[in-house]
């Protein structure tokens, strides 16, 4: 039985580096004919069968976007159905209906949860082409060869398995990874400029009892924990171990400080979705609430003032990839590993950085994107016209500035990642307390 | 000495009819038998798969088969789920309250008050117009009128009656009963209106000639006989507040809850077993309270 499946796994694997044989062929005669235009080469090869390819994709509404499944299609031919659902029901369908997607567009925390119950296979990193154009970030855990590595769960500790069966994450990078980097940020607290009257730099501040009532934070348990542990630690209540897996003495003492302030009226609501996150800032309900970098846009898309304020202590940074479902072979999975090695390409990327996330791979998305837009977005400089989303809109005149600087003063400035921990049933159990309590 | 005829002659007959009464059983049987197995299928079985699922272990990502009582023990011991099944109680009952006083007088403005038979059908379609659309829109529009900012609020700062706008309109217990009452009062009015239209006006005009005062009227006749329908309603308001999540959701802003956002969180927190075991406790709570309802009014005589 095994012997067979081996076997079955080895033709597939064959067929299929023959197959990417003749499209690297391909690419690299479109290359050398078309320059920086290359990726569209590639479909002329299997046009006929990879037409009707359909990969299902779902994830989380950040990257799950319609314009990439367009130029998808365009570029590389084959279709890209997209579902969208919040991180709970992502985690859940992830688990509970492997045979429903293709793809997992999942964060790393996710990842996880999810990796170990053998819903996914890694992914051979010696077929894409754009592995070595990856942030060190996913790779190794530093962004810089002297920066420290955050707590919780940093993409690199869940990034790699040991081999292709193995669903044991590996200590150190090998050649199978579990999900390929795509999109990633620094989130901090939103503020209402023009509601806080005073400056706001540290995270504790969201516990001003000045602010009574117009506070909100996420409900996402594992979310909301990690910004609840950078407010106790700010307030220097608590001191943790490791904000990322939490003791069971830590939890009890975070969820102490969330009660007594939820008791005390500090909380006008918590939100669960970014367009309720949106309605509690823009309408006045909240001045100053955990919030994710798009929802400040969208804020501020009304002409209503909000910062995503840079705090001292750092930020809580979170990522997500692409995984393939392990019920995917043949044409699928080479078309599978087509476009995740498209979206490296910088296209995607490109779009990404354009709407305040970061590409995984930034040096290819610089070559998609004007001086102006790399400079604002990744260098942190002032905008010298105004700059569009990628929809069209003007997101921000000229002479503004990204709130918190650069990529590197972002990105290098990260406290903590997303994380679950050991005790995570005894915290979720907790976190509902609170929200009940 | 007649009665062994008629004992002789009445067996036959006897049987006869038994025979009868078994081919109409049989044949009302078949009758009965699509509902039941739809019933069997789309009811039964899921409480029992709901029960069954309530005994199992979990972690992360699975659910184990198994029999464990952690999860009823967590439920039952823990202060939190006392708290959530106090608040909904108290929505529960607070809702009844409204509902029951608001849908009383508008049946009875309906049924004694409006003489004609077809401005009675216009004032009480009036009624169902809000239901024309969805409910989680006719919630959502509550919020830019309650909101700190909102309608309410901003016209009565302008109006100098307020200094400070007040917070207690949304997100708060405020605003999620004032929601169930908006939603649920119709509930109350269909069977209250329905029952009230029933009652032979010959005995109003009976009590008016006995020298009853209209309180008294009201008391000792309309609302007697009305009952069935009043047990009804409450049956509807009851169940519906007992349930419902996606209220407290919205109204409570995420910061209030009942039983059934516990669920909800577990659910989507993949806690699939604890959460069975939330919804069986859920449901005999319910159950129970059915039974105390049923016990007041016999609802299959009435109707």
């Amino acid at each position: 039985m095994k012997d067979q499946e081996n076997q079955k796994a080895d033709t597939n694997k064959a067929s299929g580096l023959s197959r990417r044989g003749l499209i690297k062929g391909a690419a690299s005669a479109s290359v050398a004919a078309v320059g920086s235009g290359a990726i569209t080469g590639f479909p002329m090869v299997w046009a006929q069968n990879i037409k009707n390819v359909t990969l299902r994709q779902f994830g989380t509404g950040v990257s799950n976007l319609n314009a990439i499944a367009d130029k998808c299609k365009e570029e590389l031919g084959f279709n890209l159905q997209l579902t969208s659902l919040d991180s709970d029901s992502v985690t859940q369908r992830a688990v509970t209906q492997p045979k429903s997607y293709d793809i997992a567009d999942i964060e790393y925390w996710i990842c996880k949860k999810v990796f170990p119950s053998g819903v996914m296979q890694p992914l051979d990193t010696s077929r894409l082409k754009n592995y070595d154009k990856i942030s060190p970030l996913f790779i190794t855990g530093k962004l810089t060869e002297d920066s420290e590595i955050a707590q919780g769960t940093a993409p690199h500790t869940v990034g790699f398995v040991e081999s292709q069966s193995s669903k044991k994450f590996a200590k150190s990078p090998t050649n199978w990874m579990t999900l390929i980097p795509t999109i990633y940020n620094a989130d901090t607290l939103g503020i209402r400029p023009d509601l806080v009257g005073r400056p706001i730099t540290q995270w504790s501040d969201i516990m001003d009892p000045a602010f009574k009532g117009k506070t909100s934070i996420l409900n996402i348990p594992s979310i909301g924990i990690m910004d609840a542990a950078m407010i106790c630690e700010s307030m220097g209540i608590i001191k943790y171990g490791d904000k990322g897996n939490m003791t069971k003495k830590e939890i009890d003492a975070t969820m102490k400080v969330l009660m007594d302030a939820k008791k005390a009226g500090q909380f006008r609501a918590f939100w669960k979705s970014f367009d309720e996150s949106v309605n509690l800032m823009a309408s006045g309900e909240v001045v100053i609430q955990s919030m994710w970098s798009p929802a400040v846009a969208a804020v501020r898309s009304r002409s209503i003032p909000c910062v995503y304020q840079p705090l001292k202590e750092g930020y809580r940074a979170w990522g997500g990839g692409l995984g393939l479902a392990s019920h995917l072979s043949g044409l699928e999975l080479d078309a599978a590993y087509e476009y995740i090695d498209w979206y490296l390409s910088g296209w995607v990327g490109a779009y990404l950085n354009r709407q305040g996330y970061y590409s995984a791979a930034p040096e290819t998305s610089k070559a998609f994107m004007s001086d102006d837009e790399w400079g604002f977005w990744i260098e942190g400089k002032e905008a010298k016209g105004d700059i569009l989303s990628p929809s069209g809109d003007v997101m921000e005149k000229a002479g503004s500035r990204r709130d918190g600087g650069s990529y590197w003063d972002r990105m290098g400035n990260i406290a903590c990642w997303n994380s679950v921990m050991d005790e995570n049933k005894y915290m979720v159990r907790k976190w509902n307390e609170f929200i009940v309590s | 000495m007649n009665n062994p005829t008629i004992c002789l002659n009445a067996r036959p007959i006897d049987a006869y009819m038994t025979t009868l009464i078994n081919k109409t059983n049989i044949r009302s049987y078949w009758q009965a038998l699509p509902l039941t197995l739809v019933l069997f299928l789309f009811l039964v079985f899921p409480i029992i798969v709901i029960g069954i699922v309530s005994f199992w272990d979990y972690n992360e990502y699975s659910i184990i088969p198994d029999f464990i009582l952690d999860n009823y023990e967590f439920l039952l011991t823990s202060p939190v789920t006392w708290q959530a099944y106090l608040k909904t109680f108290k929505y529960a009952f607070l809702t009844w309250l409204l509902t029951l006083s608001i849908g009383f007088t508008v049946a009875y403005f309906m049924a004694f008050h409006i003489r004609s038979t077809a401005a009675q059908t216009i004032l009480f379609l009036i009624c169902t117009v809000p239901f024309l659309t969805s409910n989680i829109i006719r919630m959502i529009s509550w919020i830019p009128l309650l909101g700190r900012n909102g309608l309410v609020n901003s016209g009565l700062q302008s109006a100098g009656i307020i200094d400070q706008p007040l917070e207690f309109l949304l997100y708060s217990d405020f605003a999620i009963v004032l929601a169930y009452v908006h939603l649920y009062t119709l509930f109350m009015v269909t069977p209250v209106f329905n029952s009230m239209m029933r009652i032979d006006r010959s005995l109003i005009e009976a009590a008016i000639d006995a020298g009853a005062k209209p309180f008294q009227i009201l008391k000792d006749v309309i609302i007697p006989l009305s009952k069935s329908g009043i047990i009804v309603g409450s049956i509807f308001v009851f169940t519906l507040v007992m349930g419902d999540f996606v209220t407290v959701k919205i109204m409570g802003g995420g910061i209030r809850a009942n039983v059934a956002i516990l669920i909800y969180n577990e659910i989507s927190l993949l806690q699939y077993p604890s959460a069975a075991a939330g919804a069986i406790i859920l449901l005999i709570t319910v159950i129970m309270m059915l039974v105390i309802l049923f016990r007041l009014v016999d609802i299959r005589k009435e109707l």
